[in-house]
């Protein structure tokens, strides 16, 4: 992932115990087109969807203690 | 009452005040308001005054008094017995406590779950009456959170437009969920017109809606507009995902499994925003609000687990979840 020449400045922003929040004029190095302009990535390894946050995180107990 | 409502919004403005008198009488008689359907149902035509359009809404009627002293009575039953009802988590929490507490509220799973029966159970008929009883908040899905927007400020307010955006398409109109779900009726052989089932779907279903309506036309209620969408974004990804698999097993076309997988990646971004900055936010920035906040997505999970267990329940003893099967 690059920010893109113009526009918004990307921002990353890790949310406790979940995904990174991508926000600004990001792409995704696969060539796939973002389906929206905030994205969460997955960071726990099991979403279904992928590099996508589908929320199972949740389910499987998934802990980023060292953020607090 | 819903049936002289009905009378009273079809003929001459001068009708209400008898209308009002009426609403004020079944207010107090009501044995329990959110089942029912004679209040939820006049609730649900009132607050679509606001919304529209509908073959119900004319203009003059929006700020009538005795529409809105009516509506007050019915309110103020509906909005008493949640607050008797809704069990409220009993800890206290200070505005930092706020998202880890929505999401401890939201990740308990009790009894049955529709969309585990949706995935793995459900007849093609269940699905097609889950799609019309979903209809009733989703053709107009975003819009009663809409209301806070102008109630909040800074940080809440940011957080809580950048998820409207998100639900009204961000520039792409075709991609705004309420068009979605429409799409998706259409494919499934549904009437998309909004109000079309307003008849077949039970009181629980019309005060699933009424509540997010009440909770965000109301700005003392701003903090329980704020709890009930981040439990509302909390509690869907998730089970999206269960409901995609159902309908996709079940032969439904592609439209209507979109309008659910668009959910499962969606509101992975909404819980995270609702819950740590737009609660989270206005926890810190108006701390009063925080009971609220906890009411509101307590009423959140306590109305809609009240609609799954009412189907599943139906279902179960081989009937439809609608009033009259559509």
């Amino acid at each position: 992932m690059t920010g893109a020449a113009s526009g918004v400045p990307v921002t990353i922003t890790p949310c406790p115990n979940g995904p990174l929040l991508v926000r600004g004029d990001f792409r995704l190095d696969d060539g796939s087109e973002p389906h929206r302009r905030t994205v969460a990535l997955c960071r726990c390894g099991v979403s279904t969807i992928k590099p996508y946050c589908d929320g199972t995180h949740k389910l499987v107990g998934f802990r980023t203690e060292d953020e607090g | 009452m819903s049936e002289r409502l009905i009378q009273v919004l079809t003929g001459s403005p001068d009708d209400g005040a008898a209308w009002a008198d009426l609403a004020r009488a079944a207010a107090r008689i009501s044995p329990d308001a959110l089942r029912d359907d004679d209040l939820q149902l006049s609730l649900f035509l009132l607050y679509g005054l606001h919304y529209g359009p509908a073959e119900w809404v004319r203009g003059e009627w929006e700020w009538h008094p005795e529409l809105l002293s009516g509506r007050a009575a019915l309110e103020e039953r509906f909005e008493g017995d949640l607050r008797a009802q809704v069990p409220v988590p009993d800890e206290q929490q200070g505005a930092a406590g706020i998202p880890d507490l929505l999401f401890r509220m939201t990740g308990v799973q009790s009894g049955p779950s529709l969309s585990r029966h949706l995935a793995k159970k459900a007849t093609r008929e269940q699905a097609v009456e889950s799609l019309i009883q979903r209809s009733i908040y989703t053709l107009k899905e975003a819009d009663p959170h809409s209301w806070a927007i102008p109630r909040l400020s800074g940080r809440a307010k940011v957080a809580l437009v950048e998820i409207q955006s998100d639900e009204y398409g961000a520039g792409r109109p075709a991609r705004m969920h309420q068009s979605i779900f429409a799409r998706a009726m259409d494919a499934a052989g549904l009437d998309s017109r909004y109000g079309a089932y307003v008849d077949v779907v039970p009181a629980l279903t019309l005060a699933s809606l009424n509540l997010m309506s009440l909770l965000g036309l109301h700005r003392r209620l701003r903090g329980a507009i704020v709890g009930h969408l981040a439990a509302y974004e909390m509690t869907s990804s998730i089970p999206c995902r269960k409901y995609a698999d159902g309908f996709r097993r079940l032969g439904f076309a592609e439209e209507v499994v979109d309008y659910f997988e668009e959910h499962v990646e969606a509101d992975a971004v909404h819980e995270q925003i609702a819950g740590r900055d737009l609660a989270g936010g206005l926890a810190e920035d108006d701390p009063e609000t925080i009971p609220d906040i906890v009411f509101g997505a307590a009423a959140c999970l306590h109305v809609d687990g009240l609609v799954g267990e009412h189907m599943l329940a139906a279902w179960e003893r081989g009937e439809s979840s609608l009033r009259t099967p559509a």
